[in-house]
């Protein structure tokens, strides 16, 4: 498992989710809070491209042994990506949550909406 | 749920933390869910040893003139068939056959018992036992704070205990006296893992040297999470999950462990439902694709999931379920409702690991 960080050149949604915005388009995926949280995720089944999925709203979900928990967008707009290779191997949201463990990269469809997310220092700060 | 500051803590919280383990409310109690990962415990356990903390079960003594009447009357097995130094799995049942908790019975003499019950359902049998003690001369004590339970389990478990006893191990389906990284207990030859092994019941004192002896000599600590992959692999029963009150023996499978000619509470209900047959069957499935079953989770065409996990062992979902009893037939394709999404499965053979006999 990856050592805990926030890097920060990210934006952070509360429901430790992240989005990596460059230009109309973002990535998103699940903190290293989340995912040490979840323990190992051994299932994950992207949607489909071209999904509309919602600020704040599950768009999909990621699995542990133990448990499924819900993954919440950080921001809205279409899907235009998935990581498929994460059908393959789930471990890699473990093992690097914010570069081979991505899940989708989206078309924003409200650039004002990453107003309403944390800078890396904040969201730690949410962490306690 | 409880606050954390209300939880029960067992005799090796101190270890669980220091291991790193994470720990949830379970039951009551503050129990290690994971240590190093549910698979690499559980995979320790298939190819070697695990030592599980299970403190939060309950025991109950049974003792007097009448102790064995009494127990012939609550459990649902024939308790005249556990020699002394033998256990036995059986059921408590309500008179409506409804199952009231699944329990395993040591007699450490001849009118002598240990009841190791249930976390979840601990005082509930306790005051079970305490009200149709009544009617017998036997006397009925709740020994839950006087023990602390280890189960040591895999194909090195034995080697392991062995190595740190001051005698043989009881055989499987017995119990002894014995003293292990000196410190006395019983060990029993039970487990709920599908792998040989033991299980310690000790004073809560000793059991934090007897953890370190165990771990120093090479078993994995392994939290609940592993436990309940093991057993569900093997397909034991978890109760709460795959029983409750509201079923009864036969459709859950355990009609094996009802012995009805002994007049237990509920054999009546037992033996007719036994002689109607169940509407419904408690069957062991694999999805043949991929997704993971969970408990809750709609059989299509009518029943549910119970438990459900992803196998380690068999890298693909499993899980127990309910279902019209015309269609538990091993090899039936069924189909789950994984929350929405429609996941092809089949109804197997229990258990569905079977160890690999050389």
């Amino acid at each position: 498992m990856a050592d805990e960080s926030y890097p920060d050149d990210l934006l952070y949604h509360p429901e430790h989710d992240w989005a990596r915005v460059e230009g109309d388009t973002a990535t998103f995926g699940i903190t290293w809070y989340a995912q040490d949280q979840l323990g190992e995720v051994v299932f994950f089944e992207p949607p489909a491209v071209g999904t509309e999925i919602g600020k704040d709203d599950a768009y999909t979900e990621v699995e542990s042994v133990k448990a499924v928990s819900d993954v919440v967008a950080p921001l809205s707009g279409e899907v235009i990506e998935v990581n498929d290779e994460l059908k393959d191997s789930p471990e890699a949201i473990n093992d690097d949550p914010y570069g081979a463990g991505w899940m989708v990269k989206v078309r924003l469809s409200d650039d004002s909406e990453t107003d309403g997310l944390l800078d890396a220092a904040a969201y730690r700060a949410t962490l306690g | 749920m409880p606050a954390a500051e209300t939880l029960k803590r067992t005799p090796l919280h101190e270890r669980h933390v220091a291991a790193g383990a994470r720990l949830v409310p379970f039951a009551g109690w503050e129990m290690p869910v994971q240590y190093e990962g549910i698979r690499a415990e559980h995979m320790a356990v298939r190819s070697s040893a695990g030592v599980f903390d299970v403190s939060h079960m309950g025991q109950i003594e049974t003792r007097g003139p009448q102790a064995h009447d009494l127990l012939q009357r609550l459990v649902s097995n024939d308790v005249r068939r556990i020699p002394e130094g033998g256990a036995q799995y059986g059921l408590l049942c309500r008179e409506d056959g409804g199952i009231l908790d699944d329990v395993f019975t040591y007699r450490l003499a001849e009118a002598h018992f240990l009841t190791v019950t249930n976390a979840s359902n601990h005082e509930k049998d306790l005051a079970w036992f305490q009200r149709h003690a009544a009617d017998f001369d036997a006397d009925v004590l709740d020994r839950l704070e006087d023990w602390a339970m280890l189960a040591v389990q895999g194909p090195q478990a034995r080697r392991i205990v062995g190595e740190l006893a001051d005698g043989r191990l009881p055989r499987r389906m017995h119990v002894c006296q014995r003293t292990v990284a000196d410190v006395p207990m019983l060990v029993a030859g039970t487990g709920y893992t599908g792998e040989d092994g033991v299980e310690l019941l000790l004073a809560p004192d000793g059991a934090p040297a007897v953890w370190d002896a165990l771990t120093a000599a090479g078993a994995q600590a392994s939290g609940l999470g592993a436990r309940d992959t093991l057993r569900l692999e093997v397909c034991f029963h978890l109760y709460g999950n795959d029983m409750d009150e509201t079923r009864n023996p036969i459709e859950a499978g355990l009609g094996w462990v009802c012995k009805e000619d002994t007049g237990f509470i509920g054999a009546e209900a037992v033996r007719s439902a036994r002689a109607d047959g169940p509407a419904e069957k408690l069957v062991a499935f694999a999805l043949t694709g991929e997704g993971i079953p969970r408990p809750g989770n709609a059989v299509v065409g009518g029943g549910v999931v119970t438990s459900g996990t992803l196998s380690p062992c068999l890298g693909a979902g499993i899980g127990m379920a309910y279902v019209p009893a015309e269609r538990a037939r091993p090899g039936e394709s069924i189909e789950i409702d994984v929350r929405g999404r429609i996941r092809p499965a089949e109804v197997r053979e229990k258990p569905l690991y079977k160890k690999e006999t050389p």
